[in-house]
């Protein structure tokens, strides 16, 4: 019961195309992608641009300010500051990249199974996310990974699941909207199967919202991992990483700026980015999109 | 009316005013074009128009107002000799409001939801009167007395929802009459109002103009509604009034070919044929050429029409048009001219209903487990009624009355209490649509009222055909292409459609594709739930003749819905009308039309407008809205202008027959 493929591929294309040229005609679109865009591109190549080993020490050069020969300076253990930032943002993309598509999947489905459900369950169930919601998430999370150990094989898995918890919200409303409405009537008055009508009507009108959500998480993601790294229990030393980085510098924050700054850049750029990115995504699928009347 | 203080100019002056937006290549696009226009005190003046006409944008321009991306591109309004478009905010603000009310359409969404109605009043004197504030309670009372609601002491105490759609539009009527404005705008005050609700308002609004001298603006699509309130009339098409004159030139014989057109797309229960659609659509903004708008869509367009634009010319009889050809626009005919019910219809029985009842209360698992007896009353009691192939039941009745849940029911969408649903004369359909098997599912299809909800707005309009077609026929590849382009032939829309999404069809073409995708199953029997009621009237002219085109064809049976007794009448064969969930009346339709009917029937009968000056509505019965159908006697005991006493409230009342299927449920001996 698969529909024609004969026109359905060309209009996904050229929805993509209009999506993408939608929003880079936002100025909040145009900076936050190149933003995004610049941070991926930058932490694929760092390895092979930066001017030292991020683990190379340098006794005689501590906490040195910018110079020609190190351009942000160095920190305590005298190392540079700027192949330490550059360097600083792979494991955070690396992890949080994985681990945003695992939490929208996994609470997209969940989500969408509540809204489907609907009634006594749906209540129930709802509950229970709700009263998951309510606790710290730093709490939730230290007490995984202080059981399990700090690895990647352990942090992936436990932002993947505590950041797919909200997404169970926005997917199981968008559900419940789209659910409620004729044309989901008019397939179930046909004689579709669940599956198709979950297919064919509810997921396309379903995923814009996933979409936006999941660039939102992504975000909150990684400030959460960096948290992490503040506290000591997300990337171990001496990989490079931004909240590591501040954490060691920010005992010399007022004679050393620059060992703080620098990574703090190097975050809130990357976060800001995906924010604008994600505000201009949403405006660009919009939901009066597919009414707009047409001119 | 009160001359005292009368002024000398016109209350409100439009002088040559366009507007426009930019438009995406850059120029400026107008949707308004010169329009001059005068509205003087005492009198009241109906903009009308199809929905893109510009009316709205006109009469928010007479408050100085105008849209975000909107701009004036020449001209002004003027209101008592200011010009409103160089006036400063604070100016506007004393103005709008107070001297120039307006009355949106749907004032329950203008209303403050947590607000007391009393408060509300009083903020709107706050801003705009001049007596002192201690007066204020009074003046609610007053105002709310004056819009005629019942017990306005005990109104003043209530909150919004509290009240029915009618009473909140009078709530906002008085709203706006707080300031005493010397201008009211009213911008479809009584669109989605139910007929009886509707032909009480304009009563209340043709006494207020009369009493209070103001001037009015009505803005509406409903010429019956204009003719009940307007001493004359704007037709406005494209951004242009295409026709101005009083109220009984441009709705008796107008001289110009759109308003004729739009005159004749009206369903008219003094008509019996089916209204005559308006081909094609209106140019996009910008898009009309130098010629006359109208030229693409005329029948007495010449090669002149096509080259000038002509002027709203000031005709012999007093009217202006703007026509090049107004000698020959009286060919133009004002009425419909195809007679349905002339059609061969089998013996065939295609559906019957039998005892059904409805209920949306579900008894808790709590009060099964009690044994606690269900006390509730059920939505819809008692239907039987059983339908020939081909042949059109029309179920009408005002909302609230059950018609779409009963369709639903049909549908399979909603399990009946008891009761059941047989197709063909054969054994009852499961009453759950997933237990339905294909046969009986393609059987049986539905159109819903509002295509925009019906239609996935993700899905192109070949996906969209595409869904009947694999499920029902299994069709695939060039096969379905084909089909499919033959599906958007029948309903005249053509192939170029298929790939392209509902949100760039205008709402005419997306009720096709809606009506497409159900005949694309073949079916014997199309479930209509006011599927032309969210459409123009000229559209909605246009599905009637396809939906009987299709009829003709394909021997199809229909369960037509509407509140519109007008539509009704021109589709159906049969009709049957709904009051609260119970049947009040069936028939063939000339019966029920006809002089003996339900006094229920009669009291809707007496509220439908036709758009004539001189028609005046029987008003009856009151229109209050009711929520639930009493538990015991006739369902209407309430509200019916003929009770004969005790028995209607203890009695459910018998059934009258008068010979060929004509049935009356009512404890008055002489139906």
């Amino acid at each position: 019961m698969t529909p024609s493929t004969t026109f359905q591929r060309p209009r996904r294309i050229a929805r993509l195309g209009t999506v993408f040229v939608d929003i880079i005609v936002r100025p909040s679109g145009a900076i936050g992608l190149t933003l995004v865009i610049a941070h991926l591109v930058l932490a694929l190549i760092a390895p092979f641009v930066v001017p030292y080993d991020f683990t190379e020490m340098n006794a005689t050069l501590v906490m040195a300010p910018p110079s020609s020969l190190h351009l942000l300076g160095t920190d305590h253990l005298g190392r540079d500051t700027l192949a330490r930032t550059l360097m600083g943002g792979r494991e955070a993309i690396l992890v949080t990249g994985i681990a945003t598509p695992l939490a929208v999947m996994w609470g997209g489905l969940v989500g969408i199974f509540f809204g489907l459900a609907g009634g006594k369950l749906d209540e129930v169930l709802m509950r229970i996310v709700d009263a998951f919601l309510s606790l710290p998430w730093i709490l939730k999370m230290l007490v995984l990974i202080v059981t399990f150990g700090t690895g990647i094989e352990v942090l992936i898995p436990t932002l993947a699941f505590f950041y797919g918890i909200p997404v169970i919200r926005i997917a199981r409303a968008a559900t419940h909207d789209v659910v409620a409405r004729d044309f989901v009537q008019a397939a179930r008055a046909r004689g579709h199967s669940k599956i198709t009508i979950i297919r064919q009507e509810l997921l396309p009108n379903v995923r814009d919202a996933l979409l936006v959500e999941g660039a939102m998480r992504w975000s909150w993601m990684l400030l959460a991992f960096s948290s992490l790294s503040f506290l000591g229990f997300g990337v171990s030393p001496p990989t490079p990483d931004w909240g590591l980085m501040i954490a060691d510098a920010r005992g010399f924050m007022s004679f050393s700026p620059l060992g703080v700054l620098a990574p703090m850049v190097g975050l809130s750029s990357l976060i800001i980015g995906i924010n604008l990115t994600a505000d201009a995504l949403a405006k660009a699928l919009g939901i009066d999109r597919a009414q707009k009347a047409p001119v | 009316m009160t001359h005292s203080t009368m002024p000398t100019g016109p209350v409100i002056s439009v002088d040559n005013l366009s507007i426009g937006f930019r438009g995406k290549a850059g120029h400026m696009l107008p949707v308004l074009r010169n329009i001059s226009l005068d509205v003087h005190q005492g009198e009241s003046i109906g903009l009308v128009g199809e929905s893109g006409s510009g009316k709205s944008t006109l009469a928010l321009a007479m408050m100085g107002y105008l849209k975000t991306g909107l701009r004036v591109l020449n001209g002004d309004v003027s209101f008592e000799g200011q010009k409103m478009f160089s006036q400063n905010r604070a100016t506007l603000e004393s103005i709008r409001g107070g001297r120039l009310a307006l009355i949106p359409q749907n004032s329950g969404q203008s209303l403050t939801p947590t607000l007391r109605i009393g408060a509300q009043i009083q903020e709107a004197l706050k801003l705009h009167s001049a007596q002192p504030s201690e007066t204020f309670g009074a003046r609610v009372i007053e105002l709310l007395s004056q819009v005629r609601l019942p017990d306005p002491a005990s109104i003043v105490e209530r909150f919004p929802h509290e009240l029915s759609g009618g009473q909140q539009q009078r709530v906002a009527i008085a709203m706006a009459l707080a300031g005493e404005p010397e201008a009211l705008l009213l911008d479809e005050p009584t669109t989605g109002l139910d007929v009886t609700t509707q032909a009480h308002i304009l009563e209340l609004l043709r006494d207020l103009a009369r009493d209070t001298g103001m001037a009015m603006v009505y803005v509406s699509h409903d010429l019956g509604a204009i003719a009940r309130v307007c001493d004359r009339v704007a037709v406005m098409y494209a951004g242009e009034v295409a026709l101005e004159g009083s109220a009984r030139q441009v709705l008796r014989d107008p001289s110009h070919p759109y308003a004729r057109g739009l005159l004749a797309s009206i369903p008219k229960l003094s008509d019996i044929c089916l209204p005559r659609a308006l081909d094609g659509r209106p140019p996009t903004p910008g898009g009309a050429g130098q010629g006359c708008a109208f030229v693409s869509r005329c029948a007495i367009a010449s090669d002149v029409c096509s080259r000038s634009r002509p002027d709203l010319a000031l005709q012999p009889s007093g009217a202006r048009s703007r026509c090049h050809h107004v000698d020959k626009v009286h060919e133009i005919p004002l009425f419909g001219d195809r007679e349905v019910g002339k059609r061969a219809l089998s013996d065939e029985t295609s559906l019957s209903l039998k005892d059904l009842a409805i209920s949306y209360v579900r008894p808790s698992l709590w009060s099964k487990l009690a044994g606690r007896e269900d006390t509730s009353v059920a939505t819809v009691e008692g239907i039987n009624f059983a339908l020939r192939r081909g042949e059109t039941l029309g179920l009408v009745g005002e909302s609230g009355s059950g018609k779409s849940t009963i369709l639903k029911t049909i549908a399979g969408l909603l399990p009946p209490l008891s009761g059941e649903v047989a197709a063909h004369g054969g054994a009852p359909l499961p009453s759950k649509v997933e237990k339905r098997d294909s046969t009986e599912l393609r059987q049986i299809q539905m159109i819903f009222q509002n295509p925009d909800e019906s239609l996935n707005p993700r899905q192109t309009i070949g996906q969209i055909l595409a869904q009947p077609l694999t499920l029902y026929f299994g069709l695939s590849g060039q096969a379905l292409t084909e089909k499919t382009i033959q599906l958007l032939d029948q309903v005249r829309l053509g192939g170029h459609y298929i790939d392209r999404l509902p949100s760039q069809l205008s709402g005419g073409e997306k009720q096709r594709v809606a009506v497409a995708r159900a005949f694309a199953a073949e079916p014997d029997l199309v479930l209509c739930d006011e599927i032309t009621s969210a459409l123009d009237v000229s559209v909605q002219a246009a599905v009637l003749e396809l939906l009987d085109d299709l009829r003709r064809q394909k021997n199809t049976s229909y369960v037509f819905v509407s509140h519109d007794l007008a539509v009704v009448r021109a589709l159906s064969d049969r009709v049957a009308v709904l009051y609260q969930g119970r049947l009040c009346e069936i028939g063939p339709t000339r019966a029920v039309y006809g002089a003996t009917s339900h006094p229920y029937t009669e009291v809707l009968l007496g509220a439908v407008l036709e758009p004539d000056p001189d028609f005046t509505p029987e008003l009856s019965a009151s229109d209050v809205v009711e929520l639930a159908p009493p538990t015991q006697g006739c369902p209407f005991q309430r509200r019916c202008p003929k009770r004969i006493g005790n028995i209607c409230d203890t009695v459910a009342p018998p059934i009258r027959e008068s010979g060929n299927g004509h049935m009356i449920w009512c404890h008055i001996e002489e139906l």
